[in-house]
């Protein structure tokens, strides 16, 4: 008994991905509700709402009749610039602004860092907004260079802008998963897909 | 005459340099309003630990990150050169200041931006 417990492997780890506002969290939270009833983050629409990455560990999906246990990472979002001016715009007061920027760039480098950590990851895009950019590019990089499996989940299908035939073009040789973590539509499918693609 | 500089560093010169020479070569130019064209790109690491060492150096009244544009990187084809490439083929990869240089339209073949010059 000892014996198995020892050698059996860990649950896989996967790093949910990409730049501020695709819905990462919102994605996070419907996993962690759909399979341990609870929530992980808060959600905003003023970007960099995740300032540090959060993981649940233990949480085991059932598709197709077999089961899979993940460690879910919700990381912050990807970017390569941060401006306070930005946050004000939404109404920050210039001090409030300027924290926030600076736990913005904390949580970029906190993402980057967990890369290093991770099994696998979902790579969340907001459908409506233009696939080649460069974090998505960097991110797909990485993950092609240390030969660790992806999934991207194109977000945000419910609203009228959305195309996620576009991202598949842009990035063919992926699997990809169009859903709206929000409207909870195709979530089966990527519990399907992730199963496959993470579970082996 | 008041303009941007733009520096075209060709492959030779990176493959001599480190991964952080490359990366502190880029942020010194950068934060001083100039425009890095890297004609093979940096790898994906590179890549991230760039932005990681930028967030590390923005700050509120000053420097506000960069803009960095490279195109997909390229599929290698055949069963050997997926074995034992170490890296895939970096491509030209621009990069500028985030408050001078915007990007208008990239896609596969394509990186379209506007660059203006640094206040005085």
């Amino acid at each position: 008994m000892w014996f198995k417990r020892f050698f059996k492997k860990r649950s896989t780890r996967i790093g949910i991905y990409g730049p501020p506002n695709a819905g990462k969290t919102t994605l996070a939270n419907r996993i962690i509700k759909d399979w341990s009833g609870e929530a992980m983050g808060s959600t905003s629409e003023i970007p960099h709402e995740t300032r540090r990455a959060k993981r649940r560990e233990g949480v085991t999906i059932t598709s197709n009749g077999s089961a899979v246990t993940f460690d879910i990472v919700d990381t912050p979002g990807l970017a390569t610039k941060i401006d306070f001016h930005d946050f004000m715009s939404f109404g920050l007061e210039e001090e409030e602004a300027k924290r926030r920027a600076k736990e913005a760039t904390e949580g970029v480098i906190d993402a980057i860092k967990w890369l290093e950590d991770l099994d696998g990851i979902l790579l969340v895009m907001d459908s409506t907004d233009d696939p080649f950019t460069q974090v998505n590019v960097t991110v797909i990089g990485n993950m092609e260079a240390r030969r660790l499996p992806l999934l991207i989940v194109a977000n945000k299908i419910d609203l009228p802008d959305s195309a996620p035939a576009r991202i598949h073009s842009a990035f063919p040789q992926h699997p990809m998963v169009p859903i709206s973590a929000l409207e909870n539509t195709n979530i089966d499918k990527l519990y399907n897909a992730m199963a496959d693609h993470f579970g082996g | 005459m008041r303009g941007v500089q733009i520096d075209l560093i060709s492959s030779e010169r990176l493959s001599s340099m480190t991964s952080m020479e490359k990366i502190r070569l880029i942020l010194d130019e950068v934060q001083e309003g100039k425009i890095v064209v890297l004609e093979s790109g940096l790898d994906p690491q590179e890549e991230t630990k760039l932005i990681e060492v930028t967030m590390s150096e923005i700050s509120p009244e000053g420097f506000i990150g960069i803009e960095i544009e490279s195109y997909p990187q390229k599929r290698r084809q055949g069963l050997l050169a997926k074995l034992f490439s170490k890296n895939p083929h970096a491509r030209l990869t621009v990069i500028g200041p985030a408050n001078q240089m915007k990007m208008l339209h990239k896609d596969r073949d394509l990186i379209s931006a506007l660059v203006s010059a640094p206040e005085a």
